[in-house]
């Protein structure tokens, strides 16, 4: 849950990328903290094994501004994508304000993507959080690549609900801040409504 | 939900800040913390600027996810304090009031035995303090008088965030 400070008149909130090993979490934080001003952001951490698979998380602080004299921090983290990880998953998801689902639109990693969406509502739920609830977008990552399935067939398995979800190259950057501005959005207008 | 929103307000902030001050003298310490479960500082007092406090927040409270984790394997409902040693400083943490988590750094002017019974004292304080504050969130949620600063946000505020 977003932490409110009124006597530091600041609010953090907490997003979490999701989505099966390799899917490009880590670089969507990596791309974010390349293009963020040095006055914005803190240090970006990466508990990472040797061969740069992430064990635990990733985390980025991120001070974006002040909204109505309030400084507005969103901590981005990341989880181990890797299926035997499951445990470490569930832990990251605690306090989560939204969830960005990073889906691999290469054809072969279609059963992963499906399981990795099933395991997080799962994980979720464990935590009392229901994903059709809470602030939640989709990124189809990867569109550069050959191999890739339509985005139609990845928004009809991976996107029933039709929440918001966007095309992204994370290598590149292309989609990346789309779909972190469009979670921020999302997360803000939860706490308008005072959820 | 388990954990409902922490809401921080002025008064039990310096009680709060008044706290740990007192804990950082009697202990000795050198920097105190005091972090969300979910990673997010809620405030420190002492030697506060060396640090990067934003990640040692977060790798706090990703370290006792873990640890609670490894708790509940073995039966356990948690391990409520960690002792991590180094060659000068060491790190005493421990959960206060069930989800906040309070961070202690030390160096040899001091001692685990002193750092432990100084914190058992000062989370008394912090828990009852942190009880009130729940109590004060709950009570201003039920009677609507919530002065949420985000009621009047509109989509151009956010926009300009990214801008």
């Amino acid at each position: 849950m977003s932490f409110i400070n009124y006597a530091s008149r600041e609010i953090n909130c907490k997003i979490v990328y999701y989505g099966p090993g390799l899917c490009g979490k880590t670089t969507n934080l990596q791309f974010v903290y390349q293009k963020t001003a040095p006055e914005a952001k803190g240090k970006m951490i990466s508990l990472a094994t040797e061969t740069e698979r992430t064990l635990f998380f990733d985390f980025l602080p991120l001070a974006l501004g002040e909204i109505r004299g309030f400084k507005t921090r969103f901590h981005l983290y990341t989880v181990p994508g890797q299926v035997f990880y499951d445990a470490s998953r569930k832990l990251i998801l605690k306090g989560v304000d939204g969830v960005v689902f990073v889906a691999d639109s290469q054809e072969e990693r279609m059963d992963a993507n499906i399981e990795s969406v099933e395991n997080l509502r799962i994980n979720l739920a464990e935590q009392g959080y229901d994903l059709d609830k809470i602030p939640y977008v989709v990124q189809y990552n990867k569109r550069d690549l050959p191999n890739v399935v339509s985005v139609e067939e990845l928004r009809r398995e991976l996107n029933p609900t039709n929440v918001p979800d966007f095309e992204a190259c994370a290598t590149t950057g292309e989609g990346v801040f789309e779909t972190l501005k469009a979670i921020a959005k999302q997360i803000l207008f939860d706490l308008k409504k005072g959820k | 939900m388990s954990n409902p929103q922490l809401i921080m307000y002025d008064e039990e902030f310096k009680q709060i800040n008044a706290v740990i001050e007192k804990l950082l003298r009697e202990a000795n310490a050198k920097v105190i913390f005091l972090v969300d479960k979910n990673g997010q500082l809620i405030t420190g007092c002492g030697e506060t600027e060396r640090f990067d406090t934003t990640s040692l927040a977060s790798l706090t409270a990703g370290n006792i996810a873990a640890t609670g984790g490894l708790a509940k394997l073995i039966g356990e409902k948690e391990f409520s304090i960690l002792f991590h040693e180094g060659e000068k400083d060491n790190l005493h943490i421990s959960i206060v009031a069930g989800r906040v988590i309070l961070v202690v750094l030390f160096d040899t002017r001091s001692s685990l035995g002193l750092v432990r019974l100084r914190v058992k004292k000062a989370s008394e304080e912090l828990s009852a303090i942190f009880g009130r504050l729940l109590q004060k969130s709950e009570e201003k949620e039920k009677s609507g008088d919530s002065e949420f600063p985000f009621a009047e946000i509109t989509d151009d505020d956010i926009d300009n965030l990214f801008s």
